[in-house]
């Protein structure tokens, strides 16, 4: 059989970032494609790039389809020839029916008014397809997750789609949704329609995968087919993470780890938006003077596990019990979890980290105002001279620090936030992912400064998605997976493959 | 240095929109007018009118700060007013009893009704006080008993209509007056050029030093003709001092506290602000309370100044308020926005509604020519902005 899809010497470039390089990419008609690889390895931007996300002159290559050259400007034009994708966060209206949704865009209209009656007809008739067995009136919102996924897919095949992309699609679904949508795609596949899909699940993968293309740092590491026997487990991993650790990280001069700072036991979270658990009975602790990394995949439960410490509670009822040194603590806000001396510099800088139209200074006092006020007035002198000190100390690139925030890069973005929370003085300092998205030299400066911290005796616990990052920086490292903590190993016994083998459960 | 001034003129000209705006109209309706409009019985009246609408503002605008709305403050101040007339003319009670009720009582709408619903509840600011609106009108109609009320203490009507007391008069002029206006410009002209000396102290960038000069000439100048005429009429009204006072009171809470900084880091992100240990629910309760006292204010203000209350008090004064904070360069998405701001915001409303007065245009032409205003000084805002936003990157 011919190639569906080819994409040829596709490179993509972020400012600062070359997010696709060269990539070559082909799909078989009719085959199960899987594309794996870390997070940031290229997979979203290459399907991104594919369908139309980022249009025609914003990359260089070549995408075919079927023999002809495409130049997609937007998302509707790769509608058209047939690709439909299925992202992560499902974009379906949650007030709107069944039969609305699979329509919506593309309705079932003459000049402009549409047909109810033919409307429901076609969407019984994709559901058929899907095998889903619901009313085409009920609401989206009245739904499962599993059942909304598959609803996503009817709505692709509405639209006549020749190629399906799914990105993680069983990421948020239960086994038995998952093994669901698994067949479903076999079923699909027998229909004459291909599907590529981004998956970290590597047992799905190998169930279920004609071809696995593997993508490390932007590039094509290597396709895998299993007509040729050639899908397994332990290659896979080593493909994806296959890389040697350089001395990117400065290393630590000493280490002196002391006593448990901070410790939680059968502690568990459960999010009542999602109505699910997110963090699922982790024992944990963490040392003075030591550095804890966190490994695990994109939606592991990691962050929720951080803010469910730091006291932001709000969406999570919370069981099992924290001590910090010893001391049994009850958190119902960030402020108490402040007060006793955690900070949490967030992974999402933009949206919950900074305060972006505010300038340097505002942002490095403000989680710490009462040191720099005599009761409640504000001395601005000292508030001119801290945030000096720490513009100068961790060497944040600013005009001045009367600056706003959102006019600065994203490394020195990251220094503001933990300027802010070096300012409040934590003993126990959480990093969520504090090198996503900057440059590597503004990463050096980071680590070296984490160095410093667990030297003055801090304790550091750093979650992060790169397994070089956590190799190269942690002293101890657990690894989470779907709320659980899977693993805890010491740095001695660590290796990119285990931690991927207990992200990857 | 004209040049100078000409860049320094472009990097603040959103800081000085708002005056030049407030200039330009008052220039305009100057000639319009044949001098009228800036006679001194004029402007007088142009302040007093602008005082409960100013007062106001400078509410809404921290409530538009944290990313809400209120549009219940017309009929509030309405209903607190009324009360306020019950109080003196039917009870007798002495002013200085009234007043801190009053503002209690606005406090506690503001902290009970508004803040609780949305704060606790939930309940969108636009719904909320949407209601709320609804009710204190039919309060309002209830306490007044669908009757005007009219109140006859002259102490009280004094705070709406009323001047500071003279120690002498000199030359025609209302010395106190005189005198006040240059204390005033005394402290301006002391407090910029400490600031100006810190900020070079610690080597923030600072205009040049003529453009400086020339600012503090220019501003101190306008004072003093403004002081000057208010002193040729009868001098400064109570609504003036006590409007002054609320502008000190809030600009320094806005700048230089730890509730200002609090306020505004909710209204530039509220995730951020939780994260770094604010309750963005106990702010969202003080803002609303500090609506409501000065709902309160604004009613006592309102009330005073046409000496009785009405069953329909306050009707569409919070549209009014919130042009004012909108004119003023209070940001829609929240985050951004001055007392001072406001404060030139409303009295650019108000000086059109002046205007328009005197030169007779038609009711109906003035409410287009406001809508048009409101709407021309938000698109100023927002391309200003994006202006400033391309010349620092």
């Amino acid at each position: 059989m011919g190639n569906i899809l080819e994409m040829r010497n596709m490179t993509k470039e972020f400012p600062g970032v070359k997010a696709l390089d060269n990539v070559n990419f082909k799909v078989k008609q009719g085959e199960i494609h899987c594309l794996v690889g870390e997070n940031g390895a290229g997979k979203s931007t290459l399907m991104k790039v594919l369908s139309g996300v980022y249009p025609h002159g914003t990359y260089t290559g070549d995408i075919v389809l079927n023999g002809e050259v495409q130049k997609f400007s937007r998302i509707s034009d790769s509608e058209k020839k047939g690709i439909a994708i299925i992202y992560q966060e499902l974009a379906l209206i949650p007030e709107m029916t069944v039969y609305e949704n699979i329509f919506l865009g593309h309705e079932v209209e003459k000049s402009g008014i549409i047909n109810w009656h033919n409307t429901k007809l076609e969407a019984e008739k994709m559901l058929k397809k899907v095998k889903l067995n619901v009313h085409p009136a009920s609401k989206i919102i009245d739904l499962g997750v599993g059942v909304q996924q598959l609803i996503e897919i009817a709505k692709a095949l509405s639209k006549e789609v020749q190629l399906l992309i799914l990105d993680e699609p069983t990421a948020a679904l239960n086994e038995d949704d998952s093994e669901n949508l698994l067949e479903l795609l076999i079923d699909l596949k027998q229909q004459g329609i291909t599907s590529i899909m981004i998956s970290h699940k590597l047992k799905e993968v190998i169930s279920i995968a004609d071809t696995v293309t593997v993508l490390r740092d932007g590039k094509t590491i290597c396709s895998l087919s299993a007509d040729k026997g050639e899908i397994n487990e332990k290659d896979i991993i080593k493909y994806m993470v296959g890389r040697e650790i350089n001395d990117i990280f400065p290393k630590r001069k000493e280490k002196h780890i002391g006593d448990v700072q901070l410790e939680v036991m059968d502690w568990s979270a459960f999010d009542k938006k999602l109505g699910r658990y997110v963090v699922k009975n982790a024992d944990f602790n963490v040392k003075k003077g030591e550095i804890v990394g966190i490994a695990g995949l994109m939606g592991a439960g990691r962050t929720e596990f951080a803010l469910s410490i730091f006291g932001n509670s709000k969406n999570y009822v919370l069981s099992g019990q924290m001590t910090i040194k010893n001391k049994r603590v009850h958190f119902t806000q960030p402020k108490q979890a402040i007060n006793n001396g955690i900070a949490y510099v967030s992974e999402d800088r933009k949206g919950n980290g900074l305060i972006l139209i505010q300038d340097v200074k505002e942002n490095i006092t403000i989680a710490n105002l009462k040191d720099i006020s005599n009761t409640y007035i504000i001395n601005k002198n000292d508030e001119i001279k801290v945030a000096n000190d720490y513009k100068q100390s961790l060497n944040i690139k600013t005009p001045s620090i009367a600056q706003k925030v959102s006019h600065l890069s994203g490394g020195n973005q990251q220094k503001v936030a933990l300027g802010k929370w070096l300012f409040a003085k934590p003993n126990i300092l959480i990093l969520d992912e504090p090198t996503r998205g900057i440059d590597v030299g503004a990463k050096y400066e980071i680590y070296t400064l984490m160095n410093e911290l667990v030297s003055n005796g801090l304790c550091v616990i750093m979650i992060s998605s790169e397994l070089p990052e956590i190799l190269g920086m942690s002293d101890r490292i657990y690894v989470m997976a779907e709320g659980r903590l899977t693993g805890e190993i010491s740095i001695e016994e660590a290796s990119q493959e285990k931690i991927m083998e207990m992200a990857t459960v | 240095m004209f040049k100078n001034i000409l860049v320094s003129f472009k990097e603040n000209i959103r800081d000085y929109g708002m005056y030049i705006a407030l200039a330009v109209i008052m220039l305009i309706f100057t000639i319009l007018t044949d001098g009228l409009f800036m006679t001194s019985r004029v402007l007088s009246d142009l302040i007093d009118m602008t005082g409960y609408i100013a007062v106001l503002s400078v509410g809404v605008t921290l409530v538009i700060v944290i990313r809400h709305i209120d549009l219940s403050i017309g009929y509030v101040t309405g209903f607190l007013g009324a009360v306020a007339a019950i109080l003196t003319s039917r009870l007798g009670m002495p002013l200085w009893a009234i007043v801190p009720l009053i503002l209690i009582l606005g406090a506690a709408i503001g902290v009970f009704w508004t803040g609780t619903l949305v704060a606790k509840f939930k309940i969108p600011a636009f719904v909320a006080t949407l209601a709320a609106m609804t009710i204190f009108r039919g309060l309002l109609i209830r306490v007044t008993n669908s009757a005007t009320i009219f109140t006859k203490n002259k102490s009280f009507n004094a705070i709406g209509n009323g001047y500071i007391p003279d120690i002498a008069h000199v030359g025609g002029l209302h010395l106190l007056t005189i005198i006040f206006g240059a204390i005033a410009i005394g402290l301006l002209i002391y407090m910029e050029i400490r600031n100006r000396r810190k900020l070079i102290a610690y080597q923030l960038h600072v205009s040049t030093l003529s453009v400086f000069i020339t600012k503090l000439v220019f501003i101190s100048a306008i004072i003093m003709y403004f002081v000057y005429k208010l002193a040729m009429y009868k001098g400064f009204s109570w609504t003036a001092v006590i409007v002054a006072v609320v502008i000190v009171i809030y600009n320094f809470i806005t700048k230089n506290t730890t509730l200002g900084r609090h306020i505004y880091a909710v209204g530039g992100n509220p995730e951020a602000a939780e994260l770094s240990g604010i309750s963005v629910k106990l702010i969202t309760f003080i803002v609303f309370g500090s609506m409501g006292l000065l709902a309160g204010l604004s009613g006592i203000l309102f009330t005073a100044r046409l000496q009785s209350a009405t069953p329909t008090a306050g009707m569409g004064l919070e549209l009014d308020a919130i042009a004012g904070a909108y004119v003023g360069g209070t940001s829609a998405s929240g985050g951004v926005g001055k007392v001072t701001g406001s404060i030139i915001g409303a009295l650019v409303m108000a000086a059109l509604t002046k205007g328009m007065d005197l030169m007779t245009v038609g009711v109906s032409y003035q409410y287009i020519i406001r809508g048009l205003v409101l709407v021309l000084a938000v698109i100023f805002d927002v391309k200003t902005r994006n202006m400033r936003a391309k010349t620092v990157v």
